[in-house]
C-alpha cells in the first residue's frame, strides 16, 4: 500500500524537477514577449506554442503521474483519446473558419451599397 | 478474508485473492480521470472558439491595449506554486502528518485566491473601461474561457475548504484520502489548463 501510494502520488524529488522544468518553460515565453526580442513574429509564436506544449507534457508527467502503469494503462488510454478529440476540434474549427473568411466576399462599404442600390432601381 | 483455512500460498489466476490484486476496490480514481478529460474537452471547445473569434474586435479595444503580460506573469507564478504546495501537502498526506497536511492545504489555498483575486481586479478593469464580454466577439470569448477556468479554481478553492474542516473532524481516513488524491488531480489539471491560458489566450495575441 505504501509503495502504491508514493508511487501513484510522486516523491519530492519528481515534484522540485516538475517545478524547475516548469518554472523554465514558463519564463522563457513572458521573456520573449515582455523584453521585447528581435525574432520575427511566426518564429515567437512558434516558440511560445511549443513550449507551452512541452509544459503540459511534464505537468502530466510530473504532477499528474500520468503512464502506462497507472489504472493498467487506462488513464493514458484516456489522456490519447481526449488529446485526439482536442486536436479534431481545434484543427477542424481553425480551417473550416478559415476557408469561410478567405471565400467571403468582403464586406462592401455603405456608399457601395447605395450606389448598388441606385444602380438597381436604374435597371430595373 | 476467507471462510475455509488455507494450506500453502495461493499463487496465479486461480487463487481467490487475484481479483482484489489487480482490481481497485475503488472506482473513483480513473472515474475522475475521466470526469477530468471531458472537462478538458470543454476547455478544448472553448480554446477553438477563442482561435476563430478572437480577431473580432468590432472596433473596441484588441489584445495590446488590455492584456498586461507582468499580471499575467504574476497569476502564472501563483498557480503554479500553488500546484506544488498542494504536492507537498499530498507527500504530508501519505506521510501520515496530519497537521502538515492541513497547513499545507491552507497555504495553497492562499496562493489559489491570491489567483483569483489578480483575475478579479482584471475583470473589474477591463468592465469599467468599457472592455465587458459583451463589447466585441473577441470578448465574449475572452471572458467565457478565462472565465470558466476561474470558476473551476473556486470551485477548488471551496473544495479544499471543506477538505481542511473534514480533515480536521475525521483525520487522514481513507474517505478523505480520496478527497484529497481527487482534488490533488483537480487542482494539478487546472494548472495545466493555464498553460493553455497564458500561452494561447495572451502571450501569442501579444507578440
Amino acid at each position: 500500500m505504501a509503495e502504491h501510494s508514493s508511487h501513484s502520488h510522486g516523491s519530492m524529488g519528481q515534484l522540485m524537477i516538475g517545478f524547475v522544468l516548469a518554472v523554465i518553460l514558463s519564463i522563457i515565453p513572458f521573456y520573449l514577449v515582455m523584453a521585447d526580442v528581435d525574432m520575427s513574429r511566426t518564429t515567437i509564436v512558434g516558440i511560445i506554442m511549443g513550449l507551452g506544449a512541452v509544459q503540459i507534457i511534464v505537468h502530466l508527467v510530473y504532477f499528474l503521474h500520468v503512464n502506462r502503469s497507472v489504472e493498467e494503462g487506462w488513464t493514458l488510454a484516456a489522456t490519447v483519446l481526449a488529446v485526439i478529440i482536442l486536436v479534431i476540434v481545434l484543427a477542424g474549427s481553425l480551417w473550416v473558419m478559415h476557408n469561410m473568411n478567405e471565400n467571403m466576399q468582403p464586406m462592401p462599404t455603405q456608399e457601395q451599397m447605395m450606389e448598388m442600390m441606385n444602380l438597381q432601381n436604374q435597371q430595373g | 478474508m476467507l471462510d475455509t483455512p488455507v494450506t500453502g500460498p495461493i499463487k496465479g489466476p486461480e487463487g481467490p485473492d487475484h481479483h482484489q490484486d489487480h482490481h481497485h476496490v475503488s472506482p473513483t480514481p480513473i472515474g475522475f480521470w475521466l470526469y477530468l478529460m471531458s472537462d478538458c474537452i470543454i476547455f478544448g471547445t472553448l480554446f477553438a472558439t477563442y482561435a476563430v473569434l478572437g480577431g473580432n474586435y468590432a472596433g473596441g479595444p484588441g489584445p495590446k491595449d488590455l492584456f498586461e503580460p507582468s499580471l499575467v506573469l504574476w497569476e502564472t507564478a501563483l498557480l503554479l506554486i500553488s500546484s506544488i504546495t498542494f504536492g507537498v501537502a499530498m507527500l504530508n498526506a501519505t506521510a501520515h502528518k496530519l497537521g502538515g497536511t492541513i497547513m499545507w492545504l491552507i497555504i495553497t489555498l492562499a496562493f489559489g485566491l491570491g489567483f483569483l483575486g489578480i483575475e478579479l481586479y482584471e475583470f473589474h478593469h477591463f468592465i469599467s473601461i468599457g472592455a465587458g464580454p459583451d463589447r466585441s466577439a473577441f470578448l465574449s470569448a475572452f471572458f467565457l474561457l478565462v472565465g470558466t477556468h476561474g470558476l473551476h479554481v473556486t470551485f477548488g478553492s471551496i473544495w479544499l475548504i471543506t477538505l481542511v474542516f473534514q480533515l480536521r473532524k475525521h483525520g487522514l481516513i481513507e474517505a478523505n484520502m480520496r478527497r484529497l488524491s481527487t482534488l490533488s488531480m483537480f487542482w494539478h489539471f487546472l494548472d495545466l489548463i493555464w498553460i493553455g491560458v497564458f500561452s494561447f489566450v495572451y502571450l501569442v495575441r501579444l507578440v
